[in-house]
């Protein structure tokens, strides 16, 4: 029997409960390597595929396409050849249902907390642990600690994973300081580690994070151990100013839908839950404010000011850095311009959400970056 | 993210505003408590229990409680907002607007336009709606189409305690007269809620889930209601796109008409009566700018044109239920098929 193994719903982000499933990717019989995409899953805010964590041979589809589980539930099960079908229908049958208490306390450890950092109300998740460098992952403009929700949970079966909210976004503080440069988020990030007693790390930082992290990487770099960009701010002038302005801008569903859809390959990503989600957050005091100041220092007149090019691959931290082909945001080309000095992997199928998009391939790409590299 | 009670959030709305604006005044009958001893007085927060605590921050002067005198409440509000404060009135039954409409119809509805566009009248008029208490013809109504018909008000009816305390705010920081309609029965439902001040814009409808089959558009405690029927309905696999409009005034006809060009299908669920009311304007709205894509018939499921009754099994009739919004969509869901 312990040839069996069940596949069951995974818990994306902090509020998914269930998911339906959309389609299988793979069918009864068929075989699969580690990363292989096996299925479809919608939840209430994205729609991801799910990828093997092993491989296998799936045997037993028991979630059928439009059937809707929660966290836990059983999608199928995989076997090996040799083992009988009444095997499998005795395991299918002694299936324990998650229990609703296990999911709560599950949702306890998920849930994020306010940190104190030198003054300033910040929002961190913290999830993983054990002896190993942790990782920081920082999200971009507008964004927050949700953004991570594919990343962070596998990052976390190895080590420590922190994502935090950034000054002026998600649950964090509104009020930003005078300055809101790559310099000083970088010192926010420095008051962040301190206050959770965290020395060396790996970063990992997405568009303005990436900037952000590039220059706290500039800053100390004997404290960061690997640093991986994805689709990283301020290494070159051209961004979509549409995109930046509009999201400044819209304070209503379909204006923000349009605006959104910018940020991804297929635009059938964004969920009307995303959308409000962005919504609620651009409704809270402040954050017009902190949005309209962060613009203007980083992108006026939607060109990107600073340039942070001349430190890829001149500071001594191993970096990689990551692009999706079809990103509208950022085009590629900054990232192919620096290919002779950093690894640079270019992602197809993805927009500027790569970590959302291809959430596997990215996670391996950082993970085993991560590993080589304690 | 913290679970609050409708009453919580619209609590802390009007504390976090009033923190915020020194010129925002609450005014009406119980708003400081009721009782008559001096250290009693916040104990209660008024019958409905909002404006708990009030009083005790922020003083008598800005926290003014009344006798039972609508028309001097109204009056002294729409004053008051015509020369330079932000007044938050409560209006404690919205059945009793009779006796001081002539403030809000003819008076405060008009000063804008009247004044040539010089005056603004920033009033906030928190007024209890709705069925569903026994608590007969005269205190159980839902006039917010009485006054959705006046150009000049805005009005907000919301169904839920995120929206509650974003629309509150919204209404306290708008400039001009806004009729904030609370359903008596929803009071304790919770929601998540932020800790921080947010507004929600006036003309924004909330698409409470999505469906392609049928559109049901829907107010106050009859979102929930038609929720129950949506889950109903899922599993005979009609899917329903559910909308809460959240403002009838400014309303979101976009959302709506957008909706029902792709279903075709239209119900319309409102606890207040059916003639010239919310239901009704909403199907005229569809016959006229979306009749092309309709394949079947507009279906109001509305309260009869009759007063509220008293008695309970009555009045248990007398409001749209989950059945009757399920049968409704039913119907045409499956017409012309």
């Amino acid at each position: 029997m312990s040839e069996i193994t069940a596949i069951t719903m995974p818990k994306w982000g902090l509020t998914m409960t269930e998911g339906k499933v959309l389609g299988w990717l793979k069918g009864e019989g068929e075989e699969y390597g580690a990363g292989d995409e096996l299925l479809e899953i919608e939840t209430s805010k994205i729609t991801n595929v799910m990828e093997a964590s092993e491989p296998g041979r799936l045997r037993r589809i028991i979630a059928r396409d439009g059937a809707t589980l929660p966290i836990g539930g059983l999608l199928a099960v995989a076997a090996p050849e040799s083992v009988l079908d009444t095997d499998i229908d005795a395991f299918v049958a002694g299936f324990a249902a998650p229990e609703p208490a296990a999911g709560a306390a599950e949702a306890e450890t998920m849930a994020p907390h306010d940190i104190d950092a030198d003054g300033k109300r910040l929002r961190v998740l913290d999830m993983g642990g054990g002896e190993a460098v942790p990782v920081a992952l920082i999200h971009g403009f507008g964004a927050d600690l949700n953004t991570w929700m594919f990343n962070q949970p596998v990052l976390a079966e190895t080590r420590r994973a922190i994502a935090l909210d950034l000054p002026g976004h998600g649950g964090s503080t509104k009020a930003l300081d005078e300055a809101v440069d790559a310099a000083s988020f970088a010192a926010d990030l420095d008051r962040a580690l301190a206050a959770l007693a965290i020395d060396r790390l790996h970063l990992v930082g997405h568009s303005m994070g990436g900037a952000i992290a590039l220059a706290f990487a500039g800053w100390q770099p004997d404290r960061v151990a690997s640093l991986s960009l994805i689709a990283p701010a301020q290494l070159g002038a051209e961004i979509n100013a549409d995109f930046i302005n509009g999201f400044v801008r819209a304070g209503r569903r379909r204006e923000m839908q349009d605006v959104l859809a910018l940020l991804v390959h297929d635009p059938a990503l964004v969920s009307r839950q995303m959308v409000e989600d962005v919504l609620r957050y651009k409704r809270l005091d402040g954050v017009q404010a902190a949005l309209a100041a962060l613009s203007a220092a980083w992108f006026p007149n939607g060109i990107q000011r600073a340039d942070w090019a001349e430190l890829v691959g001149s500071i001594k931290v191993p970096t990689q850095m990551i692009w999706g082909r079809e990103d509208r945001i950022i085009p590629v080309a900054q990232g192919e311009a620096l290919a002779g000095r950093v690894p640079v992997h270019i992602i197809d199928g993805a927009g500027h959400l790569p970590h959302m998009e291809k959430a596997g391939e990215v996670n391996r790409l950082i993970a085993g970056f991560v590993a080589a590299r304690a | 993210m913290p679970q609050k009670s409708i009453r919580q959030a619209l609590n802390e709305a009007l504390r976090q505003e009033m923190r915020r604006d020194p010129t925002i005044v609450v005014i009406g009958e119980d708003v400081a408590g009721g009782a008559a001893s001096e250290g009693q007085r916040d104990a209660y927060g008024g019958v409905l229990g909002v404006t708990k605590g009030l009083i005790g921050e922020f003083g008598e002067a800005r926290v003014i409680d009344t006798p039972i005198t609508e028309s001097a409440i109204m009056g002294a509000a729409a004053g008051a907002a015509v020369t330079g404060l932000r007044p938050v009135a409560e209006l404690m039954f919205s059945d009793f607007f009779g006796v001081c409409f002539d403030q809000i119809f003819n008076q405060a509805a008009k000063f804008r336009y009247m004044f040539g566009g010089k005056a603004k009248t920033p009033l906030v008029i928190r007024t209890m709606i709705g069925a569903g208490r026994s608590a007969a013809a005269q205190h159980s109504q839902s006039p917010y189409g009485i006054f959705t018909a006046v150009p000049g008000l805005k009005v907000v009816v919301p169904s839920n305690a995120y929206d509650a305390k974003g629309l509150l705010i919204q209404a306290i920081r708008d400039d001009d007269p806004v009729i904030f309609c609370e359903h008596k029965l929803m009071y304790d439902l919770r929601a998540e809620v932020p800790d921080e001040a947010y507004t929600i814009p006036f003309g924004e409808a909330n698409i409470v889930r999505d469906g392609d089959d049928v559109t049901v558009v829907a107010l106050s405690r009859m979102v929930h209601y038609a929720g129950e029927a949506c889950d109903a309905l899922e599993e005979e696999g009609i899917e329903i796109e559910l909308i809460d409009p959240r403002t009838t005034s400014p309303l979101d006809e976009d959302t709506i008409l957008e909706s029902v060009e792709r279903t075709g299908r239209l119900v319309i669920v409102d606890e207040a009566t059916p003639r010239c009311s919310f239901a009704t304007d909403i199907a005229a709205l569809v016959a006229d700018r979306a009749f092309a894509a309709l394949k079947a018939p507009i279906r109001r499921v509305t309260a009869p044109h009759t007063p509220v009754p008293f008695a309970p099994s009555l009045e248990k009739l007398y409001i749209p239920s989950p059945d009757k919004i399920a049968a409704a969509v039913r119907e045409v869901h499956g017409y012309g098929k």
